[in-house]
């Protein structure tokens, strides 16, 4: 389980613009690079990330990203969204080598 | 009298084969800026849809010190209505080994057409950033930066 972290604001006024920061510990390894004995190091990367809010009663995607190996290792990526209701934003990252990791932020708009 | 117009013979061929490899020299120097995989590249991602300068802001530092962290934000003027909205956002390199950065897809729901993120960059190359409308139309940034340490290149 990769290290993540998300910024977020706790609440916010309906109709409100927030933006959120998120950061998740990965090496994003490129496969173009060499290890130390001079052999290619394998390809491993995080290829998707996808937000989707939950505010009771409907589920939409928000945003979603695709990575290629140019972004840096620890992927950060930061966007905005609008509170319409109280719910959950969910987060889930998506890569090489069967990775997968969702974490979730509750969201209470006023 | 032979002698002399031999030499002159052999001088202007001398000069015509210079010449030819001046000119050569210049079409070698001129081919690389062309830079044909990175307008393919973004011709693919606007899908055939005309694609104009303006409209997007391309916000990352003239001068990178380490291209293996390069905070880059992308900033899209639109009101992000249901009419008229940002569909993508979408970065392009010129030398790093992929042409790709990353592609971001936004929806009306987003409020503010803004993204932020980490790169990498092997080398001083130019960065183009895409937006692609919901009506399909596409704008873009392009920005020249130069790179002290390239990211790949160094382990």
């Amino acid at each position: 389980m990769a290290r993540a972290l998300i910024t977020c604001p706790k609440t916010a006024q309906r109709g409100e613009i927030i933006e959120i920061r998120t950061l998740i510990a990965h090496p994003m390894e490129t496969g173009y690079r060499a290890g130390p004995d001079g052999a290619i190091l394998p390809r491993n990367l995080i290829r998707h990330l996808s937000c989707r809010y939950f505010d009771g009663h409907d589920d939409v995607e928000v945003f979603s990203a695709e990575l290629f190996p140019a972004v840096a290792a620890n992927p950060f990526i930061s966007f905005f969204t609008t509170a319409t209701a109280s719910g959950t934003l969910r987060f889930s990252w998506s890569g090489d080598n069967g990775f997968a990791q969702t974490e979730r932020v509750t969201l209470t708009v006023t | 009298m032979n002698g002399p117009l031999d030499l002159r013979g052999w001088q202007r061929r001398r000069l015509l084969g210079a010449t030819a490899g001046i000119a050569g020299a210049m079409w070698l120097r001129s081919a690389p800026a062309a830079q044909p995989d990175l307008a393919a590249a973004i011709a693919a991602f606007a899908a055939g849809a005309p694609v104009r300068a303006g409209r997007v802001v391309l916000d990352i530092a003239p001068l990178v010190e380490n291209g293996n962290v390069v905070p880059v934000k992308v900033e899209v003027q639109s009101p992000m209505s249901e009419a008229d909205h940002v569909k993508a956002i979408a970065l392009f390199n010129e030398r790093n080994p992929q042409r790709d950065v990353f592609v971001f897809h936004l929806s009306p729901r987003a409020g503010r057409a803004t993204v932020a993120a980490r790169i990498r960059l092997a080398g001083s190359q130019q960065l183009v950033a895409v937006a692609q409308m919901n009506d399909g139309s596409c704008w873009t940034h392009t920005v020249d930066v130069i790179v002290t340490l390239a990211a790949c290149v160094e382990p």
